[in-house]
């Protein structure tokens, strides 16, 4: 656990602007970062020799509205590093006004996916990302199905419903 | 026994309806379009313990152009009904439709934005098999009563 701290202790020296918080729990390190520094922190994590995270595991984004009515989203990244076997979460917070954060699928191509889910589940916008589209939910779907204000039974309408009943022609 | 008497022993009098409907129910090509859990006991009956063979329908065939029985076993999601009405539609007359499961019938317990509420809405469907999942057994009486059906149909109806 040592060694984990110590790369938290290093990202600070780094960018003591980006890192707003650090919390251990059960020996995994978690680091919330200011969302402007997510493309310069990743990059850093990714190709620092001694953190060396070349994995990005998972990135999924967070309604945090009715969990401490922050009104914030926020993306969660789970990184890898398959030489060290260690592990580190970023948190990045952003507003529910303008969900839009910086993409790193320049630092790992398989954010590519992950940020369409993220996008068509929650609406967030990643500024950059090559081919941003819905990738869950049919063409034409309306809304973003995660939102803490989509409705429980929410429905598409009906005239959308029709069109994928249809197929494409 | 009338007119075949006449004929000696090499040959039987019957009715087109009969010989048709006879070969038809008993050589269902199943399309397997398993989507979910159910799809595990759809394979379950085709295997030796239940044996979907002794109905003749144990030849499940990756081609829709191959079959004429749809088994939808499993939760139909929007994203999947443009390509569940496309496969259907790929399938040659005749062709029977099985709704295997809650799911496939009604929605079952995913009554959300994703989820088609009944693969009715997408695709006619000759018989609901309720369960979640449906045991093999009741697949079987599926495929039973979708034999029963052909067998009322005649070759000129369609
Ligand atoms: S009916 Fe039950 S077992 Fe079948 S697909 Fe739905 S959830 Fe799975």
């Amino acid at each position: 656990m040592a060694e984990m701290s110590a790369i938290g202790k290093k990202l600070k020296e780094t960018f003591p602007d980006a890192v707003t918080g650090m919390k251990t729990f059960r020996g995994e390190l978690t680091v919330s970062i200011n969302k402007d520094y997510i493309g310069k922190v990743a990059e850093f994590l990714c190709n620092d020799d001694e953190s060396d995270f070349g994995y990005l595991s998972d990135l999924c984004g967070v309604d945090k509205s009715r969990l401490d009515n922050s009104n914030a989203f926020e993306v969660v990244y789970h990184l890898y590093s398959l030489r060290h076997n260690h592990r580190v979460r970023l948190k990045v917070e952003i507003p529910a006004s303008n969900p839009s954060i910086k993409t790193v699928t320049n630092v790992w191509k398989t954010a590519d996916w992950h940020e369409r889910e993220a996008y068509d589940m929650f609406g967030i916008i990643f500024e950059g990302h090559p081919n941003l589209e819905r990738i869950l939910t049919p063409e034409g779907f309306e809304g973003y199905p995660l939102r803490k204000d989509y409705p429980l039974k929410g429905r598409q309408p009906a005239s959308l419903r029709e069109v994928y009943r249809k197929g494409e022609e | 026994m009338g007119i075949e008497t006449l004929f000696g022993d090499c040959i039987l009098t019957t009715t087109l309806d009969k010989v048709v409907n006879w070969s038809r129910k008993n050589a269902l090509w199943p399309m397997p379009f398993g989507l979910a859990c159910c799809a595990i006991e759809m394979m379950a009956a085709v295997a030796p313990r239940y044996d979907l063979a002794r109905f003749g329908a144990e030849v499940f065939r990756f081609s829709p152009r191959q079959s004429d029985l749809m088994i939808v076993a499993g939760t139909v999601t929007y994203k999947m009904a443009a390509v569940t009405k496309k496969i259907y539609d790929q399938m040659p007359e005749p062709k029977w439709v099985i709704a295997m499961g809650a799911c496939a019938s009604s929605g079952g317990i995913f009554d959300t934005y994703a989820t088609v509420q009944g693969v009715d809405e997408i695709i006619p469907v000759d018989v609901f098999l309720p369960g979640c999942p449906p045991r093999p057994e009741a697949l079987i009486h599926a495929v039973m009563e979708i034999q029963k059906k052909i067998d009322k149909e005649s070759v000129l109806d369609e």
